[in-house]
């Protein structure tokens, strides 16, 4: 527990704080750039671009092993990488649009195929008589352990720009994800902005491999912009959201990581996101669990005041528990179920209500079934006063006549 | 193609196939109802359950594994769906939210017991271990087909797989016309008491079993691929439905009989000393196939951009002859 409080204060070493800070601005770049992908409901190409990367991957470590004797160079790992996930991108678009082949299809071709080639390459560095062969594995599932200072600050720095880059592009993104036609008027080419945000979604990718490992990076890009999404409906601030869930996913995680023996980077990085994300599926004011129950509960409740009300006017006697519960709460009962004169006066408010939404629904009834939960809400809170008193001035004649 | 293939290389070359022929009459479907990478979602999710099974039992006993794997398959499926309806979120997105965080778990949980005793990690999940499923009874050569005892000592892979494969085919045959309104015409289906949301479900547990089966024979990176290249591929191909199983069911045993013998003998060929991973190399063969089915495969274009190609032919036409 000390060790994580020291890791998560940056007190545990100037590696394992730069790691930290590396793996929150990773994190929360990789969420900033996955909310747009996600918006524009492309989540999963994400994990053909990081599949995408092993080849490139071993042939750098195979080039490099051969030039220079090792293959363990950041830089050049990172640019096989990036360019065998671009051709992997590549084909998934081509697949896409030459063929008949849906983007689901392509997306799963490109990485099973990729990847297996990349296993391919693998088990070639294997034979080869090269040292550093186990830096590469670090790749596949990520370690920060053995990571050195300068591959720290390579991470950091690149990831920053990354951030920089997705926040000066914000808007030609926002627009593409929701109204492409729109955005073309405006003067903004779709293509070149959809290949933006792939490139920057390609840069992210290539940046996490060290962090979270080529199958765990997809996470890192899907699981903050899906928290963000249960706490707000405005994109500017599902971005910040999810950045800020991203980072703090990347942070905790390299520090609980950092902490103890045998906790794998990326894998802690990525259940830290998905804590969150559970959190916020059942917390969410909108869209959580819990809100949804306590909707349906309030909604019950008015269902049966309602009904027990609509029974007291017709001095029916009423037996179901929940509704002679919900009217003594209200005060409409008494304890031995006798109406109060609150209770008379709710009744023949509830009645009245009620004939005024039959008389609307009958007049009017496709705007009617537009609308939700009709009957339920107070009529003149649902409707133009206008509307309501238009209804009532038809119905008095209906109400006094019966008498 | 003495002996030597027979002890080495007949036992994986059949595995190889029986994987890949389920795989991928399945996948035919999961390509054409667009679920697709539920194959890529439960092979990463076998992985928690054969690491909580090890932790579990303690054991590396294949039907505890097996049974772990399967569970945690059809359990991703479920809370898949659950994420879709409850937090409405798009499908795609909430099986990548499923499937990383349980492979995260998996990930931790390996880590985290005590598997140096046993030979089980991550790596291996994800590309097995193809070659070393050799047959030593099989040292007589051809005959040892034929001796009871010999025959007992097969890799336990082998029969199971077999098992699996009749499996994938009995299904599609009793289930065949739900599963073909089903992915077809869903709301039809419905409307005629199919069931298509019953039949869909056992589809996803068929491909569970069939994942899961294949995964410590051959990793989940050749099953992911079996359940798409194919297909995809025989896509291109027809137009009709048997004829693109029948094709798929071609193009896996090719990717397999090749990507095997590629793998084993083409470094030889290419005068090294070692062999590459045979499960990667089934992959990559059946990228090729498929790039190629992509390049050249008679309905590679579909009714939709046959159209769109057609109309812009006609109209380059209609402006040649203008200025004529």
């Amino acid at each position: 527990m000390t060790a994580f409080l020291a890791a998560l204060l940056l007190g545990a070493g100037y590696n394992t704080a730069v790691v930290t800070i590396g793996a929150a601005i990773l994190g929360g770049s990789a969420g900033a750039i996955g909310t747009f992908i996600l918006l524009r409901k492309r989540s999963l190409v994400s994990d053909a671009v990081s599949h995408g990367t092993l080849p490139g991957l071993a042939l750098a470590f195979i080039v490099m092993a051969w030039l220079t004797g090792d293959g363990r160079d950041i830089v050049a790992l990172m640019a096989g990488a990036a360019l065998s996930a671009t051709l992997g991108l590549l084909c998934v678009d081509w697949i896409t649009r030459r063929t008949r082949l849906t983007e689901d299809a392509a997306i799963g071709a490109v990485l099973s195929v990729f990847f297996g080639f990349g296993i391919v390459l693998l088990t070639v560095i294997q034979s080869l008589q090269t040292g550093g062969q186990a830096g590469i594995a670090g790749y596949l599932l990520g370690s920060t352990a053995g990571m050195l200072r300068s591959e720290a600050e390579t991470i950091a720095v690149a990831a920053l720009l990354t951030g920089a880059v997705v926040f000066a592009l914000r808007r030609p993104f926002t627009l593409v994800c929701f109204d492409e036609d729109y955005a073309a008027t405006r003067g903004i080419d779709v293509r070149l902005t959809d290949l933006a945000m792939m490139g920057v979604l390609l840069a992210v990718t290539v940046i996490g491999l060290k962090v979270a490992g080529l199958v765990l990076i997809v996470a890192l890009t899907i699981i903050p912009p899906v928290t963000a999404r249960f706490w707000t409906d405005r994109p500017g601030r599902m971005v910040l959201i999810a950045a800020a869930f991203g980072a703090a996913a990347g942070y905790v995680g390299a520090a609980i990581s950092a902490s103890g023996r045998d906790l794998p980077t990326g894998a802690v990085i990525v259940l830290t996101a998905s804590a969150f994300f559970a959190l916020s599926l059942v917390l969410s004011p909108v869209r959580g669990l819990m809100s949804g129950l306590v909707t349906r509960l309030r909604f019950r409740r008015r269902v049966h005041e309602r009904q027990g009300l609509l029974a007291l006017a017709r001095g029916e006697a009423i037996y179901d528990p929940l509704t002679i519960k919900v009217l003594r709460r209200a005060g409409h009962i008494r304890a031995d179920g006798v109406a109060t004169l609150k209770g008379r006066a709710a009744a023949a408010a509830a009645v009245r209500e009620e004939a005024l939404w039959a008389l609307y629904r009958r007049l009017h009834p496709d705007e009617a079934a537009a609308l939700d939960h009709q009957g339920l809400v107070p009529i003149d809170r649902a409707l133009p006063p206008d509307v309501v008193a238009d209804l009532s001035a038809r119905l008095e004649p209906a109400l006094t006549g019966a008498r | 193609m003495g002996a030597d293939f027979v002890v080495l290389s007949l036992v994986p070359i059949a595995i190889g196939i029986l994987v890949s022929v389920s795989c991928a009459l399945l996948g035919n479907f999961l390509v054409l109802r667009r679920q697709s990478l539920i194959g890529d979602a439960v092979s990463h999710v076998v992985l928690p359950g054969i690491v909580g099974a090890f932790v579990l039992t303690g054991t590396v006993a294949a039907g505890a594994m097996l049974l772990g794997a399967g569970i945690a398959a059809v359990v991703a499926v479920l809370i898949i769906e659950v994420v879709r309806r409850v937090g409405r979120v798009e499908p795609g997105a909430a099986m990548g939210v499923v499937f990383t965080t349980l492979f995260a778990a998996g990930v931790l949980l390996l880590e985290q017991s005590d598997t140096s005793t046993v030979h089980l990690d991550v790596e291996h999940a994800l590309y097995g271990n193809l070659e070393s499923l050799i047959w030593l009874a099989g040292g007589a050569g051809w005959p040892a087909l034929l001796d009871a005892e010999a025959l007992a000592a097969l890799p336990p892979q082998l029969p199971r797989l077999a098992l699996v494969t009749l499996a994938v085919v009995v299904f599609l045959l009793v289930f065949w016309k739900e599963l073909v309104i089903g992915t077809f015409d869903a709301t039809f289906a419905e409307s005629i008491g199919a069931r298509p949301g019953l039949v869909g479900f056992a589809l996803i547990v068929m491909v569970a079993v069939a994942a899961v089966a294949a995964f410590d024979a051959v990793g989940s990176i050749i099953v992911i691929a079996m359940f798409i290249c194919p297909p995809a591929a025989a896509r291109l191909m027809t137009d009709r439905l048997v004829p693109q199983l029948a094709w798929s069911v071609l193009f896996a045993v090719v990717s397999a009989v090749a990507g095997y013998v590629l793998a084993g003998y083409g470094p030889l060929w290419l005068g090294a000393s070692y062999s590459v991973s045979a499960a990667g190399m089934i992959a990559t063969v059946s990228g090729l196939i498929l790039a190629l089915a992509c390049l050249a495969g008679p309905r590679r274009f579909g009714s939709r951009t046959a159209a769109r190609r057609r109309a812009r032919q006609s109209q380059s036409s209609m402006s040649n002859s203008l200025q004529v």
